[in-house]
């Protein structure tokens, strides 16, 4: 059956959803109703979000502004100096971020056409992107699963963060796209990546060298309403139904992943959305079906906590630790970000 | 095939650990870990301890894999670590990654290249340079952010470097 495009904050991707599965509004010469097609007013589904959104106007015009271009430094290559260094003889001017001085915003449209990027000192990444790998805050030495791991910016930034040492184990259920991942990794000089394409929800740990991880990375398909800066035509398909079609599969790569992590360890589950059915319904989920519960996040970001109540649904009040991050915030994308520990019982 | 019992022949789709020495090879043309490291020191000056905590892997024929990571042997997956030489042929040859990654390393069969060569050789050219050391695999490099930082493979023959960038690593440098 033909999959639906669903995305990552770096891009589109192929995921999980079945056409077949998914309402469709609109389809060719058939109007299954009389409302103008999305396409018109690109914003509306994200009216939704005026309830829990403080300061929604401000909101808004950050999601109708375009997205600057940012970096990340792959410390297997360089360090944030000798980025910098070699991004500037090309002439092109860098600002760190103050959160994390690996996250670089360049005044370039195409950092893909420098020496940094050719060496893989950088990799370009939206920097909301890069905060699931930090909140992990991984060491040398550990076993990670990355569980959606194409195109791999997230999966070779923890490897990074291990200095290369340990075993990264980045999964994800689409060949094509796993091809982009070693792609990426190759070029980024990652020698700790373990590369495997299984369907995350059922994922086996039978080919590998050990029975348990000590942290796992959820970065999940969603419904991308958070790229709507990069890609202003993202909410053209948005339905509901494929809100909760998408959440489903969801809940099922989380919880599939807390119960591969060893008791003690972390689980991230991060999307680039701001569902609520798609972030607190899930993680609640989580927390209901399997063992764990809800840590702290202490990043130097703007953001608010995790919502809930939803659409008359109530979630497990530590919910309320979860990272939502919102584009008038730090003028970035749209982002999700849940840290869990995995408990004994 | 079972993981106790050593592989008798080369399986295209797993990967398997390389053996140590050649005196411990069970697969016929299988390069060994002590003849890839070797290489890498006769070749390119790379010290063989550079690698002690790496393994090497075949999957293909002829392709040899470098990975930190751990993994049982023969392991059914996609990718260990990365593609790092091409064996099984008369001239080994090193992928381009692998020598961004491991040629800071190397200190023999390293081309300095000036800027415009440099951008060239970073776009698939080819072009004549002087060189009087070996012909065969090289090691371009070129200065940037006050270090000599590996460019990728050429291959040198009758005066002239060229470029083996893969077409998809080649790029125009502004």
């Amino acid at each position: 059956m033909k999959s639906l495009l669903v995305c990552y904050i770096d891009g589109s991707r192929f995921g999980y959803i079945n056409e077949d599965s998914v309402h469709q509004p609109h389809i060719d010469g058939f109007e299954t109703h009389k409302r103008p097609p999305l396409k018109s007013r690109p914003m509306e589904p994200l009216e939704r979000y005026r309830p829990i959104i403080d300061d929604f106007e401000a909101f808004r015009a950050a999601c109708e502004r375009p997205l600057g271009i940012t970096a990340r430094v792959n410390p297997i290559a360089a360090t944030p100096g000798q980025a910098i260094e070699a991004l500037e003889a090309d002439g092109i001017t860098v600002e760190q971020a103050d959160w994390n001085p690996r996250v670089l915003r360049l005044d370039t449209t195409s950092p893909g056409s420098t020496w940094a990027s050719f060496h893989g000192f950088i990799h370009t990444q939206e920097e909301v992107s890069s905060v699931p790998a930090v909140v992990i805050d991984p060491e040398p030495g550990d076993r990670i699963f990355d569980a959606c791991a194409a195109p791999g910016g997230k999966a070779t930034q923890l490897a990074g963060l291990c200095e290369d040492r340990g075993t990264v184990v980045a999964n994800d259920n689409n060949l094509g796209r796993l091809s982009a991942l070693r792609f990426n990794a190759e070029r980024l000089g990652v020698t700790s990546l373990a590369v495997t394409h299984q369907d995350a929800r059922n994922f086996s740990l039978n080919p590998l060298a050990f029975d348990a991880f000590d942290h796992a990375l959820v970065d999940a398909p969603c419904s991308c309403e958070g790229t709507i800066r990069k890609n202003p035509t993202t909410l053209e398909q948005w339905t509901e139904s494929r809100v909760h079609t998408v959440a489903g599969v969801q809940k099922g790569i989380l919880k599939r992943a807390i119960q591969a992590t060893r008791p003690g360890g972390t689980v991230v589950y991060s999307t680039c959305t701001f569902a609520p059915e798609e972030n607190e319904a899930v993680v609640d989920h989580a927390l209901t079906e399997t063992n764990c519960r809800v840590s702290p996040i202490d990043l130097d970001l703007e953001y608010t906590s995790g919502v809930t109540e939803w659409n008359g649904d109530t979630y497990d009040s530590s919910v309320e630790g979860t990272m939502r991050i919102y584009p008038h915030h730090n003028d970035t994308g749209g982002f999700y970000v849940a840290k869990l520990e995995v408990t004994d019982e | 095939m079972s993981g106790d019992k050593l592989s008798e022949e080369n399986v295209g789709q797993q990967f398997d650990r390389v053996p140590a020495t050649d005196d411990e090879r069970t697969v016929a043309g299988r390069a060994s870990r002590a003849e890839i490291c070797t290489y890498f020191e006769d070749r390119f000056g790379i010290d063989p301890a550079v690698f002690d905590d790496y393994t090497f892997w075949e999957k293909g024929a002829g392709k040899i894999w470098v990975y930190a990571g751990e993994s049982p042997s023969p392991a059914a997956i996609e990718a260990l670590g990365m593609t790092c030489l091409r064996t099984r042929q008369e001239h080994w040859k090193p992928t381009t990654d692998f020598v961004q990654r491991f040629g800071r390393h190397a200190d023999d069969c390293v081309i300095e290249l000036e800027d415009d060569q440099a951008i060239r050789f970073a776009a698939g050219e080819d072009q004549e340079i002087d060189w009087d050391g070996d012909w065969g695999y090289l090691i371009a490099a070129h200065e940037l952010a006050g270090s000599l930082e590996p460019i990728g493979v050429g291959l040198y023959l009758h005066g002239e470097l060229r470029s083996v960038v893969p077409k998809g690593r080649q790029r125009a440098i502004d």
